[in-house]
């Protein structure tokens, strides 16, 4: 039994969501949908972790789905890469949904509840899956699996705030196109090599130097999966998107949905197209590195110009994806391992203050601007304290989980001569100090109005364990560390 | 017995306990005044083992926690280190009998989270002070700024919350733009996070980077005060006196100054420096910082402005001593550490007594008061005459050995900055005893200065003399500084 469980893993962490989320539709009662939901979000997880002790031992593992053997069927591949966004999905989701079972009810009709667990599960599923495939066009169809469902999860926050349905639009248009270039891609690289499985066009693109239709279908590829990743300037859609659906939706979708398609962004420069150095490097040199070095500054400096706290952190988000980006485009073994870190880092991190911020939103009842703000820093103790321990992290101070980051990323970028690269990263995250700080002070220095009589501990829970999880990886980071030093080997290890 | 590392952890946890039983003690307000005190005496009492096993050339090293490979957290005794732990745990005893007598005579606000921060605060300077690698350094020097941030705006008016934020855009600023990647430069130029006695960077850094690296290096450590990133220390003096007399004259600066001398001695090494004459550019910066701030000081007619200023030159002194470059500039550079932290903890003792005895901030409101408390001016002259270096006040010993170590290093010029300095020191401190005792009263004002001011601030100002006899143990800590193998 245990054995078959184990055989079938890599299937099963995407089946679990996927087929649980046909049930919770069924169930009306709000709580038994929940429960339901966290059930299967925990044993997700648990899943994941079982899979993590198998790459230890198997380093990689080949699932070939139905029996098919690849290259015909579908493949999924689970190894030391895919491990990383695959545990950060599965244990952000089930914290979100610990943490969506006060705040759901608040933010959305009682009838629609169930429904927006299962869209909820199905948004985790098609995550998961988008990072297990072995298979380019598999991998479309599970994009537009979670896409759609994220779709609908934004236009839920209607019920609260109309605008929701504007955000939603354009993120299912945007998101609709992204998705189109990414087909087309993989039309073109199937047409000039007959597979579509991963590992075969890495095989087979080898023999195809530049061919032109190759190179354009990387194009299509990589713009369709920068879409997904919101890498600006590309990233238009996410600031709505996160600011307007239902607080735990922000929550969720802000730690996981950028952070799978990251992960196929770094699958196709480093894995597939492996064996195209030269169009690789003038990828990384002309398109990602200045895009991700303006990412950084703009989503800052607006972050430091927006009153809307819930926009103020996707806006921060953007600049985030823009450090995992830059690690990538340095192109090292080292860079690259900062950018896994990172964006495991950034996954606890945004998860938390996107927690804190929507839990005071639950308490006063309007949308959380900067003046909603004043004086709760006394009022809600605990989640203050959370607040800035998580704000700390994402500044990248010490003793925090971003510090690790930062440091990994600084000294990736030194070590390739690249100085003025480190200043540069951080000048941006001093000015990240500056946004942060400025809700802290208005929280702790101007007088409240006594809105929150008592911390709702349902609330808090996962808000503190993922500051915890902050101060935890910032303390004993060497499972991040070294897990993200394998899976940058794995990536770009040992030339040929 | 105990040993050397639990000694270490004695002294850099007793604060940190102190600051954890605070909040719980709120409701005994006697008992949680005097847990700052006993927690000082502990933790000096573990800082003098540590000195004398420093003396007897022991080395102690002790790891806290594994971060990731070849990143950790961990303490060792050094002759510098050990000097500087107990100049802060020390002094940390009467500045925290002083705290209660200020904040109980001035009646202020959230008392409990005052001496919380405060004690992290010393916890943070003491865990730099023993700090074995870089990157602990740099982990506590970001604490220290941060458990310093709410005793700074402690009155949380507006004021408060504009020098708060000046205080901490310019230490966090320059600490993560600058400090931060010069470590992490030398870490990827030597391959580690270690410092060692004689500097780690020869050889392993090309020559003609030096200086930029250096620059990366001074501009970084904020807290040392260099022109221009010293704005933040006179904008720091909104917070209550205790702070700005324990921590902006004794821990933050001296952790800055501290962190300046390790890195110059312990991670360029002072023989790289004169080799490659990385460092001539700070002695003109940190000459020039010296006469500058001196002269400002004159102009500055509130006490804790000048004394802010008068602070920023004397660091100079340390900067510059750390520049020089020779082993006998070093040693006055470390002697300096102690002699103005005792010189100058006192003037800002009576200055804050003077505020609440008499609500005085002003220079010119003190004419003629000297007569209704002549102790508190006694002590303030005693003090004062320490910084400017008349024996047999311990201030003359530092600058002795300076002024041979600038001899010594060939830059005679430098003797020269230190004389004038001399004179401007004396100009804008002697100020204040001639105004209180000879000049003539204006208006009636009855200074009454509660006890638990006026002891910690005579026993300060004794300090200054007793230290003039007991140099030698400290000269011979000092000595191994450099020359220890």
């Amino acid at each position: 039994m245990i054995d078959i469980l184990i055989k079938n893993l890599p299937i099963i962490v995407v089946l679990c969501p996927l087929m649980m989320s046909l049930f919770v539709v069924l169930i009306p009662n709000i709580f038994f949908s929940w429960a339901l939901t966290t059930l299967s979000t925990f044993l997700t997880f648990l899943f994941s972790i079982l899979l993590y002790q198998e790459i230890q031992i198997h380093s990689h593992i080949s699932y070939a789905l139905g029996k098919w053997m690849p290259p015909i069927g579908i493949e999924y591949i689970i190894d030391k890469v895919a491990i990383i966004p695959i545990i950060i999905i599965s244990g952000i989701s089930f914290l979100a949904t610990i943490f969506a079972y006060k705040i759901m009810p608040e933010e959305i009709e009682k009838k629609s509840i169930s429904k927006v667990y299962s869209l909820w599960l199905l948004a985790i599923a098609g995550l998961l899956g988008l990072v297990t495939t072995g298979d380019a066009f598999n991998l479309f169809v599970f994009l537009e699996i979670s896409s759609l469902a994220s779709v609908a999860l934004v236009a839920m926050g209607a019920h609260q705030d109309k605008q929701a349905l504007v955000a939603a639009y354009n993120y299912l248009i945007i998101g609709a196109v992204g998705a189109t270039l990414y087909v087309i891609g993989v039309g073109l690289l199937y047409g000039v090599t007959g597979t579509l499985n991963m590992a075969d066009l890495t095989n087979r693109i080898a023999d195809q130097n530049n061919n032109r239709a190759l190179i354009a279908g990387f194009g299509f590829m990589i713009v369709g999966i920068m879409v997904k990743a919101a890498v600006f300037p590309l990233h238009i859609w996410l600031p709505r998107a996160y600011a307007y659906a239902p607080s735990a939706v922000s929550v969720l979708l802000a730690a996981t949905a950028t952070k799978a398609s990251l992960y196929i962004l770094a699958r196709i420069l480093f894995s597939i197209f492996e064996n195209s150095e030269n169009l690789i490097n003038n990828t990384l040199l002309f398109v990602i590195l200045p895009l991700s070095l303006s990412a950084m500054f703009a989503g800052t400096i607006m972050a430091i110009y927006e009153k809307d706290i819930k926009r103020l952190l996707a806006h921060s988000s953007i600049a985030q994806i823009g450090y995992i980006t830059l690690a990538f485009a340095i192109g090292t073994k080292a860079s690259i391992a900062a950018g896994f870190i990172h964006m495991f880092n950034h996954a606890i991190i945004k998860g938390g203050l996107f927690i804190a911020i929507t839990s005071i939103g639950f308490y006063i009842k309007k949308r959380i601007t900067i003046n909603n703000l004043s004086g709760l820093g006394r009022e809600m103790p605990i989640t203050f304290f959370c607040f800035v321990l998580c704000s700390l992290s994402l500044a990248g101070l010490p003793l925090t989980a971003g510090f690790i980051s930062k440091l990994y990323l600084i000294k990736a970028s030194i070590s390739s001569d690249g100085i003025w690269l480190a200043i540069l990263i951080l000048i941006s995250s001093a000015l990240s100090v500056v946004y942060l700080w400025k809700i802290i002070e208005v929280m702790w220095m101007r007088e409240g109005k006594n809105i929150v009589k008592k911390e709702n501990p349902a609330i808090y829970i996962s808000l503190i364990i993922i500051t915890f999880l902050n101060i935890y990886f910032g303390l004993d980071a060497s499972l991040v560390v070294n897990g993200s030093f394998e899976a940058a080997d794995k990536l770009i290890g040992d030339p040929k | 017995m105990i040993t050397i590392e639990n000694f270490i952890l004695i002294t850099i946890l007793s604060p940190l306990i102190v600051c954890v039983l605070t909040p719980f003690t709120s409701k005994n307000t006697i008992l949680r005044d005097f847990l700052g005190p006993i927690g000082g005496m502990i933790s000096s009492w573990g800082a003098l083992n540590i000195m004398s096993s420093a003396l007897n050339n022991q080395n102690t090293t002790l790891e806290i926690v594994n971060i990731a490979e070849g990143v950790s957290i961990g303490f060792e005794v050094t002759p510098l280190g050990a000097v500087f732990g107990l100049v802060a745990s020390f002094l940390w005893i009467f500045a925290a009998i002083y705290s209660i007598g200020y904040m109980r005579g001035n009646k202020e606000k959230n008392q409990t989270r005052f001496y919380a921060f405060y004690a992290m605060a010393v916890h943070a300077a003491l865990c730099i002070a023993y700090a074995s690698d870089l990157l602990t350094l740099f982990i506590f020097y970001e604490v220290l700024t941060f458990s310093t941030y709410p005793l700074v705006t402690h009155n949380q008016h507006d004021m408060a919350q504009k020098a708060g934020r000046l205080y901490m855009s310019i230490l966090v600023g320059s600490s993560v733009i600058l400090l931060l990647p010069a470590i992490i430069w030398v870490w990827v130029a030597t391959g580690s996070l270690e410092m060692s006695q004689n500097g780690v960077l020869e050889g392993k850094l090309d020559a003609t980077y030096a200086p930029l690296l250096l620059a990366m290096f001074v501009f970084g450590i904020g807290k040392a005060a260099l022109m221009p990133i010293h704005k933040w220390l006179p904008a720091a003096m909104v917070a209550p006196t205790p702070v700005s007399a324990l921590l902006h004259a004794v821990a933050v600066v001296k952790a800055g100054v501290f962190t300046m001398l390790i890195v110059l001695t312990n991670v360029f090494g002072i023989d790289f420096l004169a080799k490659t004459g990385a460092s001539e550019w700070l002695i003109w910066l940190a000459s020039f910082t010296l006469l500058a701030t001196s002269i400002i000081a004159i102009y500055k007619d509130d006490l804790k402005a000048r004394l802010a200023y008068s602070t920023i030159s004397q660091l100079s002194y340390i900067t510059l001593g750390g520049a020089l470059a020779t082993s006998m500039a070093t040693q006055g550079a470390a002697l300096h550490i102690i002699t103005h932290a005792a010189g100058k903890i006192t003037l800002f003792f009576v200055a804050g007594a003077l505020y609440v005895g008499a609500k005085i901030t002003k220079i010119s409101d003190l004419n003629g008061h000297g007569i209704s408390a002549p102790l508190i001016f006694l002590a303030f002259f005693v003090g004062s005459l320490s910084i400017i270096g008349v024996p047999p006040m311990v201030g003359s010993w530092s600058k002795f050995f300076l002024m041979l170590g600038a001899a010594d290093s060939g830059y005679v010029v430098v003797i020269g900055v230190f004389c004038i300095s001399t004179i401007l020191n004396a100009f804008y401190l002697m100020e204040i005893p001639a105004r209180a005792f000879f000049f003539k009263k204006e208006r009636e004002i009855n200074i009454k200065i509660p006890k638990l001011i006026l002891i910690p601030t005579l026993i300060t100002s004794f300090l200054t003399i007793l230290l003039f006899f007991f140099i030698e143990t400290f000269q011979n800590l000092t000595s191994m500084i450099v020359s220890r193998i």
